[in-house]
């Protein structure tokens, strides 16, 4: 207990800073890549791609739309003219090629403020947990829908976060960011990583283009697992991992599986013993037991 | 597995039991959101009296359902007319709208707004800018406006991108000095695009004369109203033939007993 073990310390001491850190210094160039794209418009008159990540318009050629927000605009009847169709049908397709919550990690601007609220509350040591099941979003997320064709208002979007902090960061601060500090709040004192693993309606419908996602964490090494648990610490949807970390057990295979999963990398950077690695949804290579698998800790792999 | 934990009798199941339960609190869960939210559209529904949507834009209830607050259209404003509301800006969160007083509409002839509108949010079919409603000016100060007391300021009758049909100046007797005339700023509704220009530069400290909304600004007489003359004018001849004229009773002194 005096000895509190941080995740990812030993991987650094053994891999170095660099490899204990690359797929999520990663996330954040992109992350902060994707807001490049939009401000330098706004601010700096160079405009890359217009609009917001509710709607944009990349280089005067490419529309993008998030399609939760069509959806909510057809279920509130109104059917979107062919442009905002068009963006919402490319953002769909791309996303059910890559994986859907690739948008959790690698593109909303939401993800940086709740990983930070997760570091807050993990350096603060709470420990208190609001048990939602990590389902609910997918309820929020009919709850919505739902909401849009009673009141025949795009209604997420009075209160959305997400586009909300996208909307401040370009046009000007304003009190909707609000919204976000009440996330960093819930997030640190409440529930851990209370909305984008258990609230979140668009996480929740980015879940379920999530099925047929190419890009997928794998358990590779999973023989070299020494129970450190230093994954499970990072990891924001936890759940994910037993299933292809001990699948050896039950005959899975070492792919992440779950539709949760964000590959936000993190798990791959933490581990010590090189455990992870991003790979496609069909492979299905596991590592051999080593040699010195034996010994309790095998040699550390040098990173390439 | 259901038989396993059929063990207290009754058909009672513990599994099934929490299943329901859990089932019960995220539908639970789901409600109280959607009443939540339902009752926060409700509440952002209504616009300013001030805040002016951008050209085409669909009638207010459907411009909700529409516009997915994207922001295009206020980058693609090359006047700065157009913002997005923020919280306590009063009008719906997110969404486009400009305050004629601070900027107004300079009504580019491409409407580039319209053109950058992914949703239909602002509706492509309105391609001439001068058959825009953005709203009605209306002469609201008829008792502060400078033309109406008698003086010659025409400031918002100048500045108007349809002068002489959107506003003109109506002479009329100035009654106070007897002598002089006054020239009223007449607002023609079917002309007025509501593009705020008039309002904008209004000399007085708070303009004489606002665009509102259109229905504030214009009213509306019943949908079963006929007007008898253009009703005529339509049929070219009476609608009621043989009409019986009535002879016109003229005021007469009366006669006989005086009432006590």
């Amino acid at each position: 207990m005096s000895t509190k073990r941080t995740a990812g310390r030993e991987a650094w001491t053994q891999h170095g800073w660099w490899t204990a850190h690359r797929w999520l210094i990663a996330r954040r160039v992109v992350q902060f890549g994707f807001m490049v794209l939009f401000v330098t418009g706004p601010w700096f008159g160079v405009w890359i791609a217009k609009g917001t990540l509710a709607s944009s318009l990349t280089l005067g050629v490419l529309p993008l739309t998030d399609p939760l927000i069509v959806l909510q605009s057809i279920a509130a009847r109104h059917i979107p003219e062919f442009t905002a169709m068009l963006g919402a049908a490319i953002v769909l397709v791309a996303y059910l090629v890559l994986g859907g919550r690739l948008y959790c990690s690698w593109v909303c601007p939401i993800n940086p403020v709740t990983d930070l609220a997760a570091w807050t509350r993990h350096r603060l040591g709470i420990e208190t947990d609001w048990k939602v099941k990590p389902q609910a979003r997918l309820w929020i997320l009919g709850a919505i829908l739902l909401t849009a064709a009673l009141t025949s208002t795009i209604a997420f979007e009075f209160v959305n976060p997400i586009t909300t902090l996208h909307r401040a960061i370009l046009f000007g601060a304003s009190w909707g960011l609000v919204s976000v500090l009440a996330i960093v709040l819930l997030d640190v004192f409440v529930a851990k990583n209370g909305w984008c693993g258990h609230i979140c309606p668009v996480g929740a419908f980015y879940g379920l283009l999530n099925h047929t996602a190419l890009i997928k964490v794998s358990a590779k090494g999973r023989v070299r697992c020494d129970d450190c648990m230093d994954c499970y610490a990072v990891c924001p949807e936890m759940h994910v991992i037993a299933p292809a970390l001990k699948g050896e057990k039950t005959g899975a295979g070492p792919i992440i599986r779950s539709v949760d999963c964000t590959a936000c990398g993190r798990c791959i950077d933490v581990c010590p013993e090189r455990v992870f690695a991003f790979t496609h949804r069909f492979d299905q290579r596991a590592d051999a037991a080593s040699v010195d698998a034996t010994s309790p800790h095998p040699k550390p792999l040098k990173a390439a | 597995m259901a038989e396993a934990s059929k063990t207290e009798g009754k058909g009672f199941d513990p599994k099934r039991r929490k299943a329901l339960q859990d089932l019960a609190k995220h539908a639970a869960g789901a409600a109280v959101t959607a009443a939540a939210l339902s009752g926060v559209a409700q509440q952002s529904r209504a616009l300013p009296v001030t805040a002016l949507r951008p050209p085409g834009a669909l009638p207010e209830p459907a411009f909700l359902s529409a516009c997915v607050r994207c922001g295009l259209c206020v980058e693609a404003c090359p006047y700065k007319t157009l913002k997005l509301a923020e919280f306590g800006d009063g009008a719906p969160v997110g969404t486009p709208y400009f305050i004629a007083r601070n900027i107004p509409c300079e009504m580019c002839d491409d409407i580039p707004c319209v053109k950058a509108c992914p949703t239909g949010a602002l509706a492509k079919s309105l391609t001439q800018i001068y058959k825009a409603t953005m709203g009605t000016a209306s002469l609201v100060g008829r008792e502060t406006c400078l033309n109406m007391l008698g003086l010659r300021c025409d400031v918002c009758y100048r500045v108007c991108p349809a002068i002489d049909k959107a506003i003109t100046l109506e002479r009329t007797h100035n009654a106070r000095t007897a002598k002089h005339a006054v020239f009223e700023p007449f607002v023609h509704a079917d002309a007025c695009t509501g593009c705020g220009k008039c309002e904008k530069s209004c000399v007085l400290e708070e303009a004489a004369i606002k665009v509102l909304p259109v229905i504030l600004a214009r009213g509306k007489g019943g949908a079963h109203y006929r007007l008898g003359w253009e009703e005529k004018r339509k049929a070219g001849h009476e609608l009621v033939p043989g009409i019986v004229d009535l002879p016109d009773r003229m005021p007469e002194i009366p006669t006989g007993e005086v009432p006590k």
